[in-house]
């Protein structure tokens, strides 16, 4: 079947001279995920690993969209992680800056910089749980800290590798250090910090499901957590694969943002 | 005439633990008067981009000075263009846009600015390119519009830094070419740095030739041939002559005193 889908769409995409063009790729990204789910549906219909069918986690799915559950546990997750994700990106970009700008800052912020980015975020629940409490508080601050630490340290290095050669460009057309800051600095650290808005935001997820599945009462995260504790593998996999899906989809939003804002840039 | 740009004894030494580590440039004199071209030719080490970085203030002497109209450099300033190797565009903005950042950065208003751009973008040939992002720009074309950004804020003085170092032979002689064309048009003074030492002679009214260890001025070549300059100059044996001059100042320096 499969093989056949992709001969029949091929055949429309006539004029495209060596399978490489981005249809072609994208109807090999379809085939294989197709066959993924084949192959999925294979393994489970025989029962080698006691692993619920993909059409048995297709019920479920249908089953809690249609009750809310799936929805109000996508929308707790994501509201923690946009309020952490955002505070951390807010604070991290003028941190950033001024570690990148001033000598001092940098002498002053690194060290603790440096110091926590080797703490995993999640280490930190158990301190967070305790001083903040079980509401949403530790759980944003979390994440607000796996956040800010890949954006800070992106952020600074963006600021030092701009080049002098266009700073010095700048200085001799008459422009002050503000203006430097604003008109060359800024956008020309805008690549590096898109690097660390995607992992920050990549941490942030998988930071917000981990941090439900320790303490929560609502989420993609505790969901599984509950299903776990009653044997549910189904409401597992739902769970897992809309985490999957909304990480892709906000991990492309950002990339496409990405290239609108840093399409000036010489890729090789 | 005083002149407009005056080398005073400048002198320019990187120093490690209090002692004299390197000597780049040493006791250099020279004055450039106004809308001179002058060229600066010498082996790498002898200090002719340090002493444009001097004039352009974007390095401080050791000691001595640069006067420009008798004032004292102290830091860069838009009197005076510089245009760089590496082109040093801003990647992120417009051939326009970038031709217009000077002009923004001196308060002038939108209309005059995009006026005053679009004269040097036509002058240079990249009117139909003034709304291209530098990345669609070959190597040339970016240091025209380099050459337009540094002459839209109007400076007096165009330092040049090797410009057209990274580019082809004939992309090279072309630039050349403009470059007279517009600074017989728009006149100012120019110091040029080149290892060309064609280029230095086809250039330039003057000669500069510099050596190496001590950094150094070693000798200045008049170039008697009449502006504007030609093909047939460059063929000629006057120019082969003078190109000769400066060859053997160039690779066969007399030792330093």
């Amino acid at each position: 079947m499969a093989v056949m889908e992709s001969e029949n769409t091929s055949g429309k995409a006539r004029g495209i001279p060596l399978p490489t063009g981005p249809l072609a790729m994208l109807v090999i990204n379809i085939v294989a995920v197709v066959f993924g789910i084949s192959m999925w549906a294979l393994v489970t219909s025989y029962g080698v690993v006691g692993l619920p069918t993909p059409l048995a986690v297709a019920r479920q799915a249908v089953i809690q969209a249609q009750t809310g559950l799936l929805w109000s546990d996508a929308l707790a997750s994501l509201g923690r992680v946009f309020t952490g994700f955002a505070l951390g990106i807010l604070i991290a970009i003028p941190v950033g800056f001024l570690m990148g700008w001033y000598k001092v800052a940098r002498a002053i912020i690194e060290p603790y910089v440096q110091f926590f980015r080797t703490i995993p975020p999640l280490a930190i629940i158990p301190l967070a749980i305790v001083t903040m409490g079980i509401d949403e508080t530790p759980k944003i601050f979390v994440i607000f800290l796996a956040s800010f630490l890949s954006s800070v340290v992106a952020t600074y290095q963006g600021v030092i590798s701009v080049d002098r050669t266009m700073i010095n460009a700048a200085r001799v057309l008459g422009a002050n250090d503000f203006t430097i800051f604003r008109r060359v600095i800024v956008p020309a650290s805008l690549p590096y910090i898109m690097v660390g808005v995607r992992i920050g935001l990549g941490s942030s997820w998988s930071t917000v499901v981990a941090a439900e599945l320790i303490a929560a009462q609502s989420g993609l995260g505790f969901r599984m957590q509950q299903a776990q504790l009653y044997y549910d593998l189904a409401t597992i996999f739902v769970s897992l694969i809309s985490i999957g899906i909304l990480g892709l989809i906000m991990d492309r939003i950002v990339m496409a943002i990405d290239s609108v804002l840093t399409a000036w840039q010489e890729k090789l | 005439m005083t002149p407009k740009i005056s080398f005073r004894n400048v002198r320019k030494t990187f120093d490690i633990a209090g002692q004299t580590a390197f000597t780049a440039l040493e006791g250099m004199n020279l004055d450039i008067d106004d809308g001179e071209f002058i060229t600066v030719v010498g082996p790498s080490g002898c200090g002719k981009s340090t002493a444009m970085n001097i004039a352009a203030g974007l390095t401080a002497p050791s000691s001595g000075q640069v006067l420009v109209d008798d004032a004292v450099v102290t830091g860069p300033g838009p009197e005076r263009g510089v245009i760089f190797q590496q082109y040093a565009l801003f990647p992120w903005l417009t051939v326009r846009q970038n031709v217009e950042f000077g002009l923004k950065i001196a308060g002038h208003k939108r209309d005059e600015r995009r006026r005053i751009a679009d004269h040097f973008i036509a002058l240079v040939g990249l009117t139909d390119f003034a709304n291209s992002l530098p990345k669609t720009l070959s190597g040339g074309m970016k240091q025209r519009c380099a050459i337009a950004r540094a002459y839209a804020v109007n400076p007096k003085i165009l330092l040049m830094d090797e410009p057209f170092g990274a580019l082809d032979a004939l992309t090279r002689v072309q630039l050349q070419d403009q470059l007279l064309t517009m600074w017989s048009k728009e006149r100012r003074t120019v110091m040029f740095i080149t290892h060309d030492v064609d280029e230095a002679v086809y250039l330039a009214s003057r000669v500069v030739v510099m050596a190496a260890r001590p950094g150094r001025l070693y000798k200045i070549v008049n170039v008697d041939l009449p502006y504007p300059r030609t093909e047939d100059m460059r063929l000629s044996s006057e120019f082969s002559e003078l190109r000769n001059e400066v060859w053997r100042a160039v690779y066969h320096p007399a030792a330093a005193a």
